[in-house]
């Protein structure tokens, strides 16, 4: 009887049942995670009903009237894509036209060592992909190995590094007096490390307090990180995005390649070409030669297999089409250019009108800092009030993604941070 | 002027070793430094020894290294019977007009932006999945004890069930069929947990091993976690019957075994995707708790997209929430949140009666050609009069057929006839087209009446 009525799908009854009525669930004792902080953020705006609500939480770019935007080159890329190419699987390492275009811009459109294949490089899920891949990558091939991260870093540096099982410390970066570089200890804490630690460098726009070292203090960087044998990291998620020109801003990475060193390098399309949601980035690491360069993306892929077996193939497609193709390519790179001058324009702003307001602060920091983020040095209350009583939304450390000021809401937002800081 | 030191092989030395010789390393590394540094100069570029110095090649994998030999193959006539993806009566990769219709929606839609999805992925896109899987009128669904998230595919879905289960679960073992897909063994190992196998496939019947899997299944200790492929198994193409699958689930529940069920084909086995989804739909109808991985790789057309959904089926739904927050700490260091093309070209489909309905039409067609193949292949080696029972190619289901070759055949097929396949003789029937039957069959043929 039971068979039957189990063969013809409907609903059984259940003291025909054995066992399962009677036991409880498995996942009783599961506790509910806490809230992503960053992301967390734009759910509570998002269920604010206040018409003056401002979110200036997750870093994604907003133009001037508050609206995400897609760029026209990767529109037009998709025109070109749609109803011309099958689905099919992209190998393990992803799309070999879109690692190509990827590695010039890191490490040089005529760069030496892409031309020896000396760079182990595979399609990556963005940033976080890039930076997983990498991260299980060290803990087996390296398992005695420890990263070093910033403080303060982006939120999810910890965890990745923490389920990839690779033990963490940290080292000084940002200095709360001076809302900069603290300099110094941070390269006493590269002299301190044990020999052969991996160091986790954000390449250009600190995310999230936008403060970079100069190009002086880089090559010092590079200079103590080799003394001590160290892998350098690099983050690379706002190629671009910070000074405008993609070139300038892969200035660390050339300095550090310059110097020698054998980097490993994860890098974004999500900002700089808007393309968030398609989840597209590479991960590369620079090898002794060619025939290393080969084992260890075939070890990449085997990490990557039994994750996601093979790489999205969209997102590759409109990152390829466009940068193989020099007007599409000429035209990103403008539109680059667009979305970072729109935002040294915020910061202009910004701290022009809190000036206006006769602020008793200082806050040449939010000039002196580059790229999506302005680590503002407001307080967790500080912050707190400007939800509550401003509708302002923006992560409990002060962090003001200043893609969400537009010339609407710049004034609103000065007197807000005025009010809860003078 | 590189330090002389052997690299050791991970696999022969103790941990000590590894420890003294990373140390050597480190050292090593840094004296060489130090000596380089007066004569450092910026053009000097110097190749010094990389921590990844000691990194081997690793292995081509079993199945996409098929592909790769093939693509390498000059001959008119190969045939490429290796990985599964369905290719058209003229062997061309195919992108259902659906899909291609949903897309062109997609892109004429100027209000569609590329942003960040939620770390879950697109929420209408979860609850079409779990409906299409459980059924409209699951009662799971009804009572909201059911947590979906977007996944990339049916790899991606099992990693992320399997990494939550490593964590919350108190059995970390998942005993996986044998023999299964080749990615299985790595998903769940990589995730932490340990894999042992169950009975499943009999050489000898080429059909199911239905007793040793009841005594595998029934002496696994209580609570651990069992793969199940829904339907469609990969690699051999044989089902349970649904008495067998009753069975099981009584087996199972009486011992609280966990069901993880891999549903990589659903419409695609028989042609109907209520009938595909049978197997979990039973489970589910007894009110315990499963793990389900969705993909829509082979059933969409959508492989390289990366679309697929874990559904958790919790007794309760405020424990299906808990559930939930606690994927979304397994995603988030994984890749953050979901690729957005795919999942909204299957929201698109999916939502929209008259493109649900012309998707189902075009999925049958799929699973008819396929099994047109198969009858085809059979009616082939008969006629050849080639020795052996063939008649499992017609009973088995879905994509793949487990020939029964062995490697030593297999080989032979690739060296002589130009065919590809995996080592362990099985056969994606969407490879084979009518014009490209006989061939196979000859190969068949010969292989077997030559080789043993």
């Amino acid at each position: 009887m039971a068979i039957r009525r189990a063969m013809s799908g409907r609903i059984m009854d259940r003291t025909a049942v054995v066992g399962a009525r009677y036991m409880s669930s498995w996942w009783r004792s599961v506790q509910p995670a806490p809230k992503d902080p960053i992301l967390g953020v734009t759910e509570a705006f998002l269920a604010d009903q206040s018409p003056d609500k401002v979110n200036v939480g997750v870093g994604a770019y907003r133009d001037d009237n508050g609206k995400p935007v897609v760029l026209e080159c990767v529109r037009e890329a998709e025109r070109r894509i749609a109803g011309n190419l099958n689905m099919e699987y992209l190998p393990m390492g992803g799309s070999v036209k879109m690692v190509e275009e990827t590695l010039k811009l890191a490490y040089g459109e005529n760069s030496e060592l892409i031309k020896e294949k000396r760079i182990a490089a595979v399609q990556a899920l963005s940033g976080t992909g890039a930076c997983r891949l990498f991260a299980d990558f060290q803990k087996r091939f390296c398992p005695d190995s420890q990263i070093y991260i910033p403080v303060p870093t982006w939120a999810n540096h910890h965890n990745i590094w923490r389920d990839a099982q690779v033990p963490q410390k940290t080292y000084h970066y940002y200095h709360p007096e001076s809302k900069g570089l603290d300099f110094a200890a941070m390269i006493d804490d590269i002299k301190n490390a044990p020999n052969g630690s991996f160091f986790l460098l954000h390449a250009c726009a600190h995310n999230p307090t936008g403060v970079d070292p100069s190009e002086e203090q880089w090559r010092e960087i590079s200079h103590h990180i080799k003394a001590k044998g160290h892998f350098a990291f690099f983050d690379m998620a706002y190629q671009g995005f910070a000074s405008g020109d993609p070139e300038k801003d892969a200035n660390a990475i050339r300095i550090f390649l310059e110097d020698g060193h054998h980097i490993g390098i994860a890098q974004s399309y999500a900002k700089n070409m808007g393309l968030y949601g398609q989840r597209v980035g590479c991960l590369s690491v620079l090898c002794e030669d060619e025939k290393q360069a080969v084992a260890v993306k075939s070890q990449l892929q085997q990490l990557a297999r039994p994750m996601y077996s093979n790489p999205p193939v969209h997102g590759a497609l409109i990152v390829s089409t466009i940068l193989s193709d020099p007007d599409l390519k000429k035209q990103w790179l403008k539109e680059v250019k667009v979305m970072a001058d729109r935002i040294i324009g915020m910061r202009t702003a910004l701290r022009g009108n809190l000036e206006k307001l006769g602020s008793p602060l200082s806050w040449q920091h939010i000039t002196n800092q580059i790229g999506m983020f302005c680590y503002s040095g407001l307080t967790p209350e500080q912050v707190d009030r400007l939800t509550n009583e401003f509708h302002i939304y923006m992560t409990r450390n002060g962090r003001i993604s200043m893609a969400g000021v537009t010339t609407g809401n710049v004034k609103y937002l000065a007197n807000a941070i005025h009010e809860v800081t003078k | 002027m590189r330090p002389e030191f052997a690299s050791p092989s991970s696999s022969s030395s103790s941990s000590a070793d590894r420890r003294l010789n990373a140390l050597v390393r480190h050292l090593a590394t840094a004296s060489m430094v130090s000596q380089t540094a007066v004569a450092f100069s910026p053009t000097s570029g110097f190749h010094g020894d990389s921590v990844f110095s000691h990194v081997v090649r690793a292995p081509e994998d079993p199945i996409l290294g098929v592909t790769v030999a093939y693509n390498k193959d000059p001959s008119p006539v190969k045939l490429n019977l290796g990985v599964g993806a369905y290719r058209t009566e003229e062997g061309k990769p195919l992108v259902l007009n659906v899909v291609r219709k949903a897309e062109q929606m997609l892109l004429n839609d100027k209000s569609r932006v590329k942003e960040y999805l939620p770390i879950v992925g697109i929420a209408e896109f979860n609850k079409l999945s779990a409906k299409l899987i459980f059924g409209a009128d699951s009662p799971a669904i009804r009572e909201n004890r059911v947590t979906t998230v977007q996944c990339l595919s049916g790899t991606g879905s099992l990693r992320v069930g399997a990494e939550f289960l490593a964590r919350h679960y108190h059995q970390k073992t998942i005993y996986i069929p044998q023999p299964t897909w080749g990615n299985h063994p790595k998903v769940f190992t990589l995730a932490g947990l340990s894999v042992k196998t169950y009975r499943y496939y009999d050489p000898t019947t080429r059909g199911m091993n239905f007793q040793g899997l009841l005594e595998d299944l029934g002496s696994a200790p209580s609570g651990s976690i069992v793969l199940l492929h829904a339907c469609a198994h990969n690699p051999t193409g044989v089902d349970p019957t649904l008495q067998q699958w009753e069975q099981i689930r009584q087996l199972m529940r009486s011992k609280a075994l966990l069901p993880f069920f891999d549903s990589a084909y659903q419409g695609f086995a028989s042609g109907n995707l209520d009938e595909d989804a049978q197997s979990i739909r039973m489970f589910v109808a007894d009110g315990g708790e499963c793990f389900v991985a969705q993909s829509y790789a082979k059933n969409m057309g959508l492989y390289g997209e990366r679309v697929g959904a874990l559904s958790v089926v919790c007794r309760a739904a405020d424990v299906a929430s808990k559930v939930e927050s606690q994927l979304k700490l397994v995603i988030r260091p994984m890749f953050s949140n979901p690729p957005i093309h795919g999942a909204s070209i299957v929201v698109t489909i999916l939502k929209d009666s008259n493109m649900f309905n012309e998707w189902t039409i075009e999925l049958k067609a799929m699973a008819d050609r396929i099994i047109s193949m198969r009858k085809q292949l059979f009616d082939a080696l008969r006629a050849r009069g080639t020795p052996g029972d063939w008649s499992h190619i017609i009973k088995q289901i879905g994509m793949f057929t487990f020939t029964g070759l062995n490697s030593k055949q297999v080989e032979f097929m690739t060296r002589e006839y130009h065919i590809y396949m995996t080592s362990d003789g099985r056969i994606s029937m969407a490879g084979l087209s009518s014009k490209t039957v006989p061939h196979l069959a000859d190969a068949i043929h010969d292989a077997v009446t030559r080789m043993s």
